[in-house]
């Protein structure tokens, strides 16, 4: 397969870009992520699979520290970007996931215009001096996005009026208008059709060339279909990561095994 | 409830026909109808029990904007206003409304005279003009001292017993028995309206004029009590929106979940439930006796609403911010906002509705709160207007609910029509506010 080339190649040359370590994540008495370590390439997709309620959404959004906002989660163990403990009490968060973007499950495009959507990070970081500058980072972030030929002649029409595929990938022009390192994806497609959903693969295929994307997604066909690297989870721990060939083809685990032949999940 | 308990009349439901009712549905359908009638009947409680409410008030009320008017001209003779000839006003100032009351007398006679008007057994004719009278008279005498000497018209308040004799308040029979009036006085008005002297126009002072003394209804107006109460709302509104957001956003967004502020968010509830007047006595303590603020000022009145609103205005916002998706503050947070950025471009602009509506709610809830005001002394008798702010909310005022209180305690029955009418000035307030409160939300909503 055409994949497995790609694959090959990219793992031998990339560096890694995340490191964890160790990671516990405990909501109140509930231990939700257990002793997770996981590295995870410079410029490659990276898919987290697993049945619902494993933990895998938890492990994401402890990359970009999204569970800081949840009052009684409680992350341990130690997680490194570029080698450096995202947890240390001089990162701060916002700065954080400035460097860590995200895309979630739902669209959820704020009730402004396309324009003010996409504009709003590059503002907030300064990333503009002039509003000409501004107009450019939006135009290429729609761009890069697959979006701008759709939206071009309204980009002060409401964001909420866009298609939810349209939307997903709005948000995705608005995650990669600040420029991030890293890229989450928290079930991008769930929400979408299978046009939409194909569309948004095709964008991660493209984008991974830019930046480091971690989905965490329920569909297996999606996590072979557009990654480099699979991680499973059960019951809150990494049960076994490796390639995606690897996973799909010869998972060393039994839950592995028996979550991709349909047993159960 | 009943319905789970299976009932054997019911029968098998396989063999009975579609089109036959069985006695199981019957019975739903009859309790749905009997629970809509209930309804139905509640419904036409409020709205007759609303409708009684208006007819009444309106009914009774309305007479006070209209009032009757007598025009007479008085000879302003310069050796009873100005003896010493000099027009110098502080000389003439020494002549009191006394001094004024025999101009008015003679003004009517002459006009009797005049027309021609003779009534056996008529007394006192100056008795259909108000008291009110003297004192406009020399207010219009020592602003234009020059016009001594003149013959002038004069529009004069008619007394409280005349306008009541035109509103159908006072009859022949009860005026007969009145101390204050007598049959041959009513007639004599009578005798002036056919000559044109005596008029009922629409009465602009009960809005703009002061408070009058008990014996002279006729002239009482809500203009202080309006100007109090647009001074207490404009304090409540620059403290209560400002704090109870800050709070509300802080508690909302920001606060650590804790016991603290548990205790806290238990208390604001609790605080909107506490009896307004013991946030009278609040004020009383803490504003006039501690921090030593004017009693019947606008200022106390507006901090003690304050006080009663803010846990109005905190309920509705926060249950405004509760209500914003918390994908909004996600995809903030997503590109990197900070907390407060989060806040005030995204979560708040969304909120707004709801907090506009909550502070309207309360601001209205504050325009129509008597029992705080009574303990602040807002009471009180006021007949000077309260000066331009900022000084003005410092002067004695009153405020409307307590002018309406203060009415329906005189005895003069011409006080009933004029709470009635107060009333009604405050209801349009009411509905003034709650339509702009639609406006508001309208306009805020339609930005997606």
């Amino acid at each position: 397969m055409n994949d497995m080339r790609i694959t090959n190649r990219t793992i031998e040359m990339n560096d890694i870009k995340i490191a964890a370590k160790g990671v516990d994540v405990f909501y109140g008495d509930t231990h939700a992520i257990k002793d997770v370590s996981v590295e995870i390439q410079d410029k490659t997709v990276t898919a987290f699979i697993g049945p619902s309620g494993c933990g895998k959404s938890t492990f994401l959004r402890c990359l970009n520290r999204m569970n800081d906002t949840i009052d009684v989660a409680r992350v341990t163990g130690d997680i490194r970007i570029d080698g450096e403990d995202i947890y240390d009490a001089k990162v701060d968060p916002v700065q954080l996931r400035a460097k860590v973007g995200m895309v979630f499950q739902k669209p959820n495009p704020f009730p402004k215009s396309i324009f003010e959507n996409v504009a709003y990070g590059p503002k907030i970081h300064g990333l503009a001096r002039t509003n000409d500058e501004l107009e450019e980072i939006v135009m290429k972030s729609l761009n890069r996005a697959g979006l701008i030929d759709e939206v071009k002649d309204r980009l002060l029409a409401p964001a909420t009026g866009l298609s939810g595929g349209q939307q997903q990938r709005l948000c995705i022009a608005r995650a990669i208008a600040i420029n991030p390192d890293v890229l989450l994806m928290d079930e991008p497609c769930s929400a979408l059709d299978p046009i939409a959903t194909a569309r948004i693969e095709d964008l991660m295929w493209e984008l991974k060339e830019n930046f480091t994307i971690v989905i965490v997604t329920h569909s297996m066909q999606q996590a072979s279909r557009v990654s480099q690297q699979t991680g499973f989870f059960h019951m809150g721990v990494l049960a076994e990561v490796g390639t995606t060939e690897q996973i799909f083809q010869n998972p060393v685990d039994t839950r592995t095994r028996d979550y991709i032949t349909g047993r159960f999940g | 409830m009943t319905d789970i308990i299976a009932e054997p009349e019911g029968g098998d439901r396989r063999k009975g026909s579609l089109l036959a009712q069985d006695t199981r549905t019957q019975k739903r359908n009859a309790a749905e109808r009997r629970f809509q009638i209930y309804g139905m009947v509640a419904v036409s409680i409020a709205v007759l029990a609303l409708v009684f409410l208006l007819t009444s008030i309106v009914s009774n009320g309305i007479g006070s904007f209209s009032q009757t008017f007598i025009s007479l001209d008085v000879v302003l003779a310069e050796d009873k206003l100005d003896k010493t000839g000099s027009r110098d006003r502080t000389e003439m100032a020494k002549v009191s409304t006394f001094g004024y009351a025999p101009l008015i007398k003679a003004a009517i006679e002459d006009r009797i005279a005049a027309e021609g008007i003779e009534i056996d057994g008529l007394t006192k004719p100056d008795a259909l003009i108000s008291k009110e009278a003297a004192a406009q008279l020399r207010n219009f005498v020592l602003a234009n001292t020059d016009r001594v000497g003149d013959t002038v018209e004069f529009k004069f308040l008619a007394s409280g017993r005349i306008d009541g004799y035109y509103k159908g308040r006072v009859t022949m029979a009860s005026a007969a028995l009145d101390r204050n009036i007598s049959p041959e006085q009513l007639m004599l008005a009578d005798a002036l309206k056919d000559a044109g002297a005596l008029e009922r126009t629409f009465n602009w002072d009960f809005i703009t004029a002061p408070d009058a003394s008990e014996n002279r209804p006729e002239a009482a107006g809500l203009g202080v009590a309006i100007l109090g109460s647009l001074y207490m709302m404009v304090v409540v509104l620059f403290l209560a929106l400002p704090i109870g957001v800050a709070a509300s956003i802080y508690l909302e967004e920001f606060a650590p979940k804790n016991f603290l502020t548990d205790v806290i968010e238990v208390n604001i509830s609790n605080l909107a439930a506490v009896p307004s007047i013991v946030f009278g006595i609040l004020g009383l303590a803490i504003f006039i006796n501690f921090a030593g603020l004017p009693q019947s000022a606008p200022i106390v009145g507006g901090l003690v609403l304050t006080l009663m609103t803010l846990p109005t205005i905190i309920i509705a916002t926060r249950a405004s911010l509760k209500s914003v998706p918390p994908s909004i503050r996600e995809a903030a947070l997503g590109v990197g906002a900070s907390k407060m950025q989060t806040v005030f471009h995204h979560v708040l602009p969304l909120a707004a509705p709801g907090i506009l509506t909550g502070t309207i709610i309360g601001l209205s809830q504050a325009l129509g709160e008597t029992a705080p005001l009574l303990l602040i002394g807002m009471v009180a008798f006021v007949r000077e207007y309260p000066g331009a702010p900022p000084e003005g909310f410092f002067d004695p005022a009153s405020a409307l609910p307590v002018q309406i209180y203060n009415w329906t305690t005189r005895s003069d029955p011409a006080f009933v029509e004029r709470a009635s009418g107060a009333i009604i000035v405050l209801l349009i307030f009411l509905l003034i506010m709650n339509i702009v409160a639609i406006i508001l939300r309208r306009r805020f909503e339609r930005r997606w």
